[in-house]
């Protein structure tokens, strides 16, 4: 039996220059004396949480110490299970304004056979900046079209994009048509909102589209790709993420895809969910909301509109979790805590925002068997913070694992700070 | 007396009349008769009328109005009993009978420099054009002008910030253009909008073209003094139309107060078209001795048949159609001088009702009708031809059928010098009624509308209704009834007299000749001289108009916080228990168990309170953020073009900011001057700028600046090499030019009087505060190498950069950055958005910060602004910059780089009361500010938040009621709502 403490083996890591993904776990370990987030809504003050071969072997607040072969002492700090984004871009573009970094939106309107997975990043700069805040598990979703294409779900500290994968193409994302559109006021068009003129034509393009593939014979030859890949949306395995922020789309969009059949449907974005709200409830539809960190949609908007959007869907209890698409998405991927820390500050509980990052998220992709809450027999995806996690005065990350490998949280960034940090105490 | 004037007038109109144009049709005649228009009611002014007058007109000119007038024999006689005779209108602002051509775009690239030779150097300055070149007379337009009142129109080629000249003429369809010229170079015509004729880039923005008309005018004042060493057309003709009028084209709201300053620092006189929202600026536009010309295309009510078409129209939008038709009569009330103009009308034919409108919403009718008559006709310095019916004048009047703002009273006759246009035969007798004729056993019923203009019938047969087809014209009535079912049909068709509609010839069902016998059962009713009525009352305005606006602008107060934790910024460090008092905007005390007499007591126990956050780099506030026409554009200022109602500024209130710097964006490496204002909500832009602040200036360093990221490639420079160069370039210049004035100003005098002047520059005179130490950089920069370069220029040329804002890399020099001096105002965590910012890290601030560099952390973004708090808190995080350093970050540095700690930034007594109340630790993700208050004002409140959505919800349900009501009233609707506003960034290209 060892007891290690945190700093040891803090300093123990080796620095390299492209962080190096841990390897498996070798020797089973318990946390004990900490402050563990299930993430199911419950905590345990000084708890104990045990893992072994990648899996949670014990919760609760027994010190089986004897039982483990390194123990760790987390001094109060708080237990979290991973934080998991949900349609998040995260490797797919590396520096937005280079076009050659970027692949993120193919081209084409009926994309169901792309795959981001593929084209996952798994060195990706951006990518391990995110474990030092806690995000340890991303959606990776494409861009772009009407169907974009599939996503995958990938663990964030892996050599490749096969190693990273934990759900391959679990989701074909559309994009509602817009009903609306706005003159080209660079053109010198009158820039006000009109009625779409091809609102309709493309949806009928669209529902062509999902008719032929409801009804497309796996043995045809020659094969059709994208119909093929859509299999999996009427069989149930796959899910149909509903990127819809207008209530018009909204309704309209459910409305068809129920009628045709698909279950597993899930809204993305939603900003006029609200004004549809027992519609959404009345389908079960869960939404993945747009983050709190955006502008109203207009001037008369509640200032506050976007902060309060989680709260008033949970107290109509519809699963949700936080998109993290929008303006600087990838890079602000990393503040996925404290959009949920913004979520809590406006009329929810802290416990029931970090759900919005753990549990709902693993229930909305489906990885709920292993991921999301800290329960014996699932994944050992989790780290310790100095403090509560959802508020960057107290979000210092000190051990993370994945699949109970303990992962490097330095990155290209820590390394430079350290460098000139050094740079200037050795000129002093 | 007045004989002696008749004669005397009478001469000289001969000889200006003789014409030197053979004629090899017919003999060559003269039309020397009198016209006589007898017995109307005659409006000669706006506040003279006279029954039963008479009005003799010759050649085209009025020669005696007035009752008893003597008319001479060879008089040709009008009888316009019951009618009554006006000035016709003016128009001042049309583009009538010009046809613009557009040039396309060519290449991807820009074009920077002129495409004229011998002009000025810039070719949207077109002081050199005359209208007249591509003016052709439009019949067509000349009628829909006429048919509601116009007879003078002043037209020109909406092209260029400098239009040229326009031409005044009269409408007239029978005059030869020889004939119809009152002037052919009649005013200089001006706008913000570049000319669609060149592609040269410059300028790009509204601030861009308000320093170009500067520049011009000095560039014109030098030249004209005989300074220049070269020749200019452009210069030439602006000098030699020098005294013409001139009318401004803004347009815009804010646009509008723009052009009446401009205006009056370069000495012209404008008329400015406006925008129809002067209501909203009236205090300011009287202020500045404002001459406005009204548009008064009020908008349509929007149609409320789509309700999530109806979600998405804002306030504003809702409350500019309930307010506009009192524009005309709010900018009357305010003693503004004012002409009124069909610009922007889709159809002339909304001119009169819009007006009569305008008049149910307050407008006096004699200030309407100088609006249209003798204001134009000074505003043009045609007093003396236009505007009256006086004697000497143009016979240009309109002959009515009532009172001209009465909602029934039609337009009979447009007369233009002298020569006749019909709008409506009026001559032709009235049949309007009820009518019954025995046909048979059957009688039918005829009901006829509207016989004057557009006849319609309605006919029954035994009460069946039946198919009509009717006209009515030259006295000739013909009335079709059909008989669908029995396929027959009777005709009524006979002259009508002065006895009306008694019989008629014709035929009945069965085909027979018959007399038709006819009996007026129901005589049409009187119609009653009625005005337009007014739908609604007008909602009041607020401050600023839209919502989350005050009702009224909130004041000053003496303020007491008790038992909060107050972070004062100073030595004492974070407080707890403490007490702040503040007093006429100041912070009076700090200190436990303070109390005062006459105070509002807020109890803050538990919570925080800070002094506001201060944001060194925004965008918010303003109309325009980059003018990359040029590499250097030191010329323009963010203050020209501030937007003091941008929602943006009420949201950062929001978050607990109180003062912003509005940069210039990062277009090109010599940006603009900045605005540095107090989120004074409801305020006029003047009272938002902070009036001792120092003046600072946006440079910009790296990829912007080269054009990197968005395929340009034709301005210099397109390397970081460039870049330096243009610094050197432009403070070497800089630096002659002031070396220059100051060798001419040391001259004796009279060697003074002999040698030319230096050209005045405004760029150059920028620059040259920067080289004196007068005015401050804050630049854009990114990456070691170019922080360095700047640092290196500004050492050579002798003083500091200020700020470097952005400066991702800045922890690579930061030894280098505190031996310079300067500050780093950076973003906490942005990163990876383009290549310069690849080793961007979140530790810059706390690096640059343990360096000895003044740090702060900016937002450049609408949406990160409001929440500065939290971005703040990420030093602590990335770095572990203490809590109280880390909050100096958006507060007290910020107030350091800026020159403004001595007033803002900290909780110190004898600091402005510029002060936020957070609910929580003010770092925290958890802390919301619940009262922002500047200069001891409170102008947000989160506690009054709920009533203001509350109140913005029934005024909109209020609104949309109106225009449902309006509607249903007759009103025309429009369909779609106007969109979102756009949000700036440093990379926004206007």
């Amino acid at each position: 039996m060892k007891t290690i403490k945190i700093l040891i083996l803090f300093l123990g890591l080796p620095v390299w220059g492209q962080q190096t993904p841990a390897s498996p776990q070798q020797q089973s370990i318990l946390i004990y004396n900490a402050y563990i987030h299930l993430g199911d809504g419950n905590i345990i003050e000084n708890g104990a949480l045990g893992f072994e071969d990648g899996k949670i072997t014990y919760v609760g607040s027994k010190l089986n110490t004897l039982d483990y072969a390194s123990v760790i002492d987390a001094e109060g700090k708080h237990l979290y299970p991973g934080f998991i984004a949900t349609n998040s871009s995260l490797g797919l573009v590396e520096v937005d304004a280079v076009r050659a970094t970027r692949d993120e939106d193919e081209l084409g309107d009926f994309l169901p056979h792309i795959r981001t997975a593929i084209a996952y990043d798994a060195e990706s700069k951006i990518v391990e900046s995110m474990r030092p805040n806690g995000v340890l598990i991303a959606q990776v979703a494409p861009r772009g079209g009407l169907i974009s294409g599939s996503s995958s779900v990938m663990q964030l500290d892996a050599w490749n994009w096969e190693d990273a994968l934990l759900k391959t193409d679990e989701g074909i994302h559309l994009n509602w048509p817009n009903p609306y559109s706005r003159g080209r006021w660079w053109l010198g068009e009158d820039p006000a909102l009109t009625n779409n003129k091809n609102y309709l034509p493309n949806i009928k393009k669209l529902k062509t589209f999902f008719e032929n593939a409801k009804v497309y014979d796996p043995n045809q030859t020659p094969k059709h790709l994208p119909y093929q890949s859509m299999a999996g949306l009427f069989e149930g395995t796959k899910t149909l993420y509903l990127h819809a922020e207008d209530e018009k789309q909204i309704v309209d969009g459910i409305s068809y895809f129920k009628e045709l059949g698909i279950n597993k449907i899930v809204l993305v974005g939603g900003n006029e969910v609200l004004n549809q709200i027992d519609f959404i409830k009345s389908h079960e539809i869960p939404v993945i909301a747009s983050r709190p960190h955006r502008l109203p949609d207009n001037e008369d908007e509640d200032l506050k509109g976007s902060f309060k959007l989680a709260s008033e869907l949970i107290k109509e209890e519809v699963l949700v979790s936080i998109d993290v698409s929008g303006r600087m998405e990838r890079m602000y991927t990393r503040n996925l805590p404290f959009y949920a820390g913004s979520f809590a500050a406006y009329g929810m509980d802290k416990e029931i925002a970090l759900q919005l990052i753990t549990s709902n998220a693993a229930k909305i992709l489906g990885i709920d068997d292993r991921l999301g809450t800290l329960k014996v027999g699932k994944d050992a995806t989790l780290f310790l913070s100095k403090g509560d996690a959802l508020d960057m005065r107290t979000n210092q990350i000190h051990h993370a694992w994945i699949n109970g490998r303990a992962i490097s949280l330095e990155t290209h960034q820590t390394e430079l700070w350290k460098r000139y940090s050094k740079k200037y105490s050795s000129e002093d | 007396m007045k004989r002696i004037l008749f004669f005397l007038l009478f001469p000289i109109y001969l000889l200006n009349g003789q014409d030197y144009f053979p004629d090899n049709t017919a003999v060559k005649t003269k039309e020397l008769n009198y016209q006589a228009f007898t017995n109307a009611t005659i409006h000669i002014n706006p506040t003279t009328v006279i029954e039963n007058a008479t009005l003799l007109v010759q050649g085209g000119r009025i020669v005696a109005v007035g009752q008893n007038i003597n008319i001479p024999k060879n008089t040709r006689l009008f009888d316009k009993t019951g009618t009554h005779i006006y000035p016709s209108f003016i128009e001042l602002n049309s583009n009538f009978g010009i046809k613009l051509e557009k040039t396309s775009r060519s290449g991807r690239s820009a074009q920077y420099q002129a495409s004229r030779d011998g002009y000025y150097w810039n070719d949207h300055i077109l002081s050199d054009y005359n209208s007249i070149e591509d003016y052709t007379y439009d019949k067509n337009q000349a009628k829909n002008l006429r048919n509601v009142g116009f007879g003078i129109v002043n037209t020109h080629r909406a092209n260029g910030i400098h239009r040229g000249t326009s031409v005044l003429l009269a409408l007239s369809d029978m005059l030869p253009n020889r004939d119809r010229y009152l002037e052919s170079e009649a005013a200089e015509h001006f706008s913000f909008k570049k000319s669609t004729t060149s592609n040269q880039a410059y300028p790009s923005s509204v601030m861009g073209s308000m320093a170009l008309i500067r520049q011009f005018y000095h560039d014109t004042k030098w030249y004209e003094a005989g300074n220049a060493p070269h020749t200019d057309l452009a210069i030439e003709a602006a000098i030699k139309n020098k005294k013409l009028p001139k009318i401004f084209e803004a347009s815009d709201k804010f646009n509008t107060l723009r052009a009446v300053k401009v205006g009056n620092e370069v000495g012209l006189d404008f008329a400015v078209v406006g925008s129809g929202q002067e209501y909203e600026l009236i205090d300011q536009l009287k202020s500045n001795n404002a001459k406005l010309i009204l548009p008064i295309n009020f908008p349509k009510a929007y149609d409320t048949t789509d309700p999530l078409m109806m979600k998405k129209i804002t306030l504003t939008q809702l409350r500019h159609w309930n307010q506009a038709p009192m524009n005309p009569a709010a900018v009357a009330n305010a003693g503004i001088p004012f002409a009124l103009t069909t610009h922007k009308m889709k159809s002339t034919k909304e001119f009169m009702p819009n007006l009569k409108k305008a008049i149910a919403y307050g407008l006096s009718e004699q200030k309407a009708l100088e609006a249209l008559t003798t204001v134009p006709a000074q505003l043009l310095n045609q007093q003396k031809n236009l505007g009256t019916l006086a004697k000497g004048k143009l016979a240009n009047f309109i002959v009515t059928s009532g009172p001209l703002f009465n909602t029934n009273t039609k337009l009979y006759e447009n007369w233009v010098k002298g020569t006749p246009h019909v709008i409506l035969e009026h001559t032709i007798n009235n049949i309007d009624g009820k009518y019954t004729v025995q046909l048979g056993e059957k009688t039918l019923e005829l009901e006829i509308k509207n016989s004057q203009e557009k006849i319609s019938v309605t006919a029954k047969l035994d009460s069946v209704k039946l198919k009509t087809k009717s006209s009515y014209k030259d006295h000739w009535l013909a009335i079709n009834i059909i008989d669908s079912k029995k396929k027959s049909h009777a005709l009524l068709n006979t002259k009508i007299g002065n006895s009306g509609l008694k019989t008629g010839q014709g035929n009945d069902f069965s085909g027979n000749q018959i007399e038709w016998t006819l009996s007026k059962i129901d005589s049409d009713k009187e119609t009653k001289d009625q005005k337009a009525p007014q739908y609604y009352e007008p909602l009041p305005l607020k401050f600023p108009n839209k919502a989350y606006g005050f009702s009224e602008r909130p004041q000053s107060e003496t303020l007491l916080f008790k038992n909060a934790t107050v972070w004062t910024n100073e030595e004492e460090g974070i407080l707890e228990q403490t007490d702040v008092l503040i007093m006429n905007g100041k912070i009076t005390a700090v200190g436990a168990d303070l109390e005062a007499d006459g105070v509002r007591v807020i109890d803050a126990s538990g919570k925080h309170l800070t002094s506001g956050i201060i944001d060194e780099h925004s965008h918010l506030g303003a109309s325009s953020i980059n003018e990359g026409g040029h590499n250097s554009s030191a010329e323009v200022s963010i203050e020209d073009v501030l937007e003091p109602d941008d929602i943006g500024l009420y949201r950062d209130l929001a978050g607990g900011v109180t003062a912003i710097q509005i940069l210039h964006g990062s277009a090109n490496p010599i940006g603009g001057r900045s605005a540095i204002i107090k989120l004074k909500w409801g305020e006029t832009a003047d009272e938002l700028l902070i009036d001792d602040a120092d003046p600072f200036i946006k440079f910009a360093l790296g990829e912007n600046v080269k054009q990197s990221n968005w395929g340009s490639y034709s301005r210099f420079p397109q390397t970081r090499m460039g870049v330096e160069q243009v610094f050197v370039d432009h403070f070497q210049r800089a630096k002659e030019y002031g070396k220059t004035w100051e060798r001419y100003n040391a001259l004796p005098k009279k060697i003074k009087a002999k040698t030319k002047v230096p050209r005045y520059d405004i760029e150059m005179e920028v620059l040259l505060e920067i080289l004196e130490g007068k005015r401050f950089i804050s630049s854009h920069s990114y990456v070691q190498s170019e922080i360095n370069m700047l640092m290196k220029v500004a050492e050579k040329f002798d003083f500091k950069i200020n700020t470097f804002t952005h400066i991702l890399e800045g922890y690579k020099v930061a030894d280098k950055m505190a031996e310079h001096g300067v500050g780093g105002s950076t973003f906490s965590d942005w990163w990876a958005y383009k290549n310069e910012v690849k080793d961007a890290i979140p530790y810059n601030g706390a690096i640059m910060h343990n360096a000895g560099v003044t740090v702060a952390f900016n937002s450049d973004d609408a949406e990160m602004s409001r929440r500065l708090n939290q971005e703040a808190a990420k030093a602590v995080k990335y770095g572990g910059v203490s809590e109280e350093d880390a909050w100096k970050f958006v507060t007290l540095n910020p107030a350091k780089l800026l020159h403004l700690d001595h007033r803002m930034g900290s909780i110190k007594v004898g600091k402005d009361a510029d002060l936020v109340l957070w609910s929580d630790h003010p770092l925290s993700i958890y802390a919301k500010a619940e009262k922002t208050i500047i200069e001891g004002t409170i102008y947000y409140d989160s506690e009054t938040v709920e009533n203001q959505l509350k109140s913005i919800e029934t005024e909109k349900q209020q609104i949309i009621g109106q225009m449902l009501i309006a509607k249903a009233l007759g009103a025309d609707t429009q369909k779609a709502p106007s969109g979102a506003k756009r949000e700036f960034t440093c990379e926004t290209l206007d």
